[in-house]
């Protein structure tokens, strides 16, 4: 039995694994103390749930508890992380690089420290959706603090190269900022061997709670930050607020189920997620957006030539999904991701991003297939764009009245 | 985006789409927005001798209300004159369609084709 709309947005959010909600429940009623209580109990439990959560998150990245700072979510731990480090560390120079496919919470934290008076280099991807590793070579100055790559890109889904940027990064002595909000569960993560100094995690892309995540913070060798909320010196001082038990017990669980079924779950998913992009690239004239290869499991990014955005989002309203056009956002313009993929406006508009998950099912995917080839021609018998591909009409030599 | 009950009609049951036959005679194409937009349409009216539109088609790529303002526009043209057809106005089509602010441009694009199908019109028919 279908139940709709069918949810296809595991990149935005994640339903909490019911294995999870059971575990959180308790520490909001019965056991609801302080961790930060001293002198009872109810705080001394608290705190051992909160220290067996930090275990098992620090579990799955291959990372020593000591190194997790609790944190409202991959928001505030890119805030703390790129803010923190660039603070700290400005004495030594005033330059941070960054990539223009980044998330807002990495873009908007840098621009506000070039509003502060750093400076900033935004590297250009390629068509791939990947950096160039000799592009970001070049951009290194001697005077540059702070790299911020992200690990799994939120639109696309494609890998960045991790592993080698924390190689140049850690030669140079930059500090290596990594936002793997997408990544958890998805990819494997091994602290040990990545050089990353500073790493944002969520726990609502991996099944766990919304308003619950963590920053890694590295102490071989030891990354320092200035923090950036102050209270009551919990965290080491470098997050203060009373730590949302419940919430971080979630977490814990969450990324402790990630660790057990990942290499099973992905290879479910992978299937159905090759399931569904050969069923839709066999529709004519579609483009997938990102490295197909360099890509987490669960993502599929398509665009549909001459068939626009949110009509077709409206057309496909039993599947909830995300669209890159720019009538579904507030701002007006399409997604600037794609664009730094050099893909035109047009294509841009016409982009579905599929994400796939653990409830997913293969009748899911066999509806969502059938639906997308049925919407798709109909929409394109609307389109007079599809006419004119039809007639051999080259779309970029016709002079459009803009407006 | 929360549409009208008019809006998700006129999508979900757009009237007049289609083309036709080039050579037709009275017949008059307006195409207007770009695909970099979002938004392109395409409206053919087909005017009779008298100078009253008999049909009208439409074929529209842009979002639900762009297609239901160029669906409604095929219907509202037809049995008026060309100077008839001229004096829909946007506000009128955003007031039916009750269009969100956001989409008021859609309004605007739908009068703009009515005003390049009668330019063209005009253009064949000067002679």
């Amino acid at each position: 039995m279908l139940k709709f709309p069918i949810y296809l947005d595991y990149s935005a959010t994640t339903p909490v694994d019911p294995r999870v909600a059971a575990k959180m429940i308790p520490w909001l009623t019965e056991h609801f103390g302080n961790p930060a209580s001293r002198s009872h109990a109810y705080g001394w439990e608290a705190e051992q749930a909160v220290e067996e959560a930090r275990e098992q998150v620090a579990a799955l990245v291959n990372a020593d508890a000591k190194e997790i700072i609790w944190t409202s979510g991959a928001t505030e731990s890119n805030n703390l992380a790129i803010k923190g480090a660039a603070h700290f560390y400005q004495g030594k120079g005033k330059h941070v690089i960054t990539v223009k496919t980044e998330h807002k919470a990495v873009l908007d934290t840098v621009r506000e420290l070039e509003r502060e008076g750093f400076e900033a280099t935004y590297l250009d991807v390629q068509e791939n959706g990947l950096i160039d590793l000799e592009v970001l070579k070049a951009a290194i100055r001697p005077d540059t603090i702070l790299i911020s790559v992200m690990f799994v890109n939120n639109e696309v889904g494609v890998v960045q190269p991790i592993a080698e940027i924390g190689e140049l990064c850690r030669e140079k002595g930059i500090i290596f900022h990594v936002d793997a909000a997408q990544a958890t569960g998805k990819v494997d993560i091994d602290l040990e061997k990545l050089k990353v100094d500073l790493m944002s995690f969520s726990a609502h892309k991996t099944y766990g709670p919304k308003g619950v995540g963590a920053l890694y913070v590295r102490r071989k060798p030891r990354v320092r930050l200035e923090a950036q909320m102050h209270g009551g010196g919990h965290e080491r001082g470098l997050r203060s607020g009373t730590l949302a038990t419940h919430q971080i017990v979630g977490m814990g669980e969450a990324f402790r189920l990630a660790r057990e079924e990942m290499t099973e779950e992905n290879a479910r998913i992978r299937k159905l997620r090759d399931k569904l992009l050969n069923g839709l690239t066999d529709i004519e004239a579609t483009f997938v957006n990102g490295d197909v290869e360099q890509r987490v499991p669960h993502n599929l990014n398509i665009s549909f030539a001459y068939v626009e955005g949110e009509s077709l989002i409206m057309a496909i309203k039993d599947i909830a999904v995300s669209s890159g056009s720019a009538c579904t956002s507030a701002s007006l313009e399409p997604s600037y991701v794609l664009r730094a993929l050099g893909r035109n406006d047009e294509l841009a508009h016409s982009s579905i991003r599929f994400s796939i998950g653990r409830f997913t099912t293969e009748e899911e995917v066999d509806f969502t297939i059938d639906l997308l080839h049925k919407k798709i021609g109909k929409l394109r018998e609307l389109s007079p764009l599809w006419d004119m591909y039809k007639e051999g009409i080259d779309l970029d030599t016709v002079q459009w009245a803009a407006h | 985006m929360a549409y009208s009950e008019k809006v998700l009609d006129h999508y979900e049951n757009p009237r007049n789409v289609g083309a036709f036959g080039k050579d037709e005679e009275g017949v008059a194409t307006g195409m207007v927005g770009a695909p970099a937009c979002g938004d392109v349409m395409k409206l053919q009216i087909k005017v009779g001798k008298d100078g009253v539109i008999e049909d009208a088609k439409f074929k529209t790529y842009g979002c639900g209300s762009a297609i239901a303002s160029s669906s409604l526009v095929t219907e509202w043209v037809k049995g008026k004159t060309i100077d008839q057809a001229l004096d829909i106005k946007n506000t009128q089509i955003a007031e039916e369609l009750a269009l969100p602010p956001v989409k008021i441009h859609c309004s605007i694009l739908a009068e703009d084709a009515i005003k390049a199908a009668v330019a063209d019109y005009r253009k064949k028919h000067q002679a």
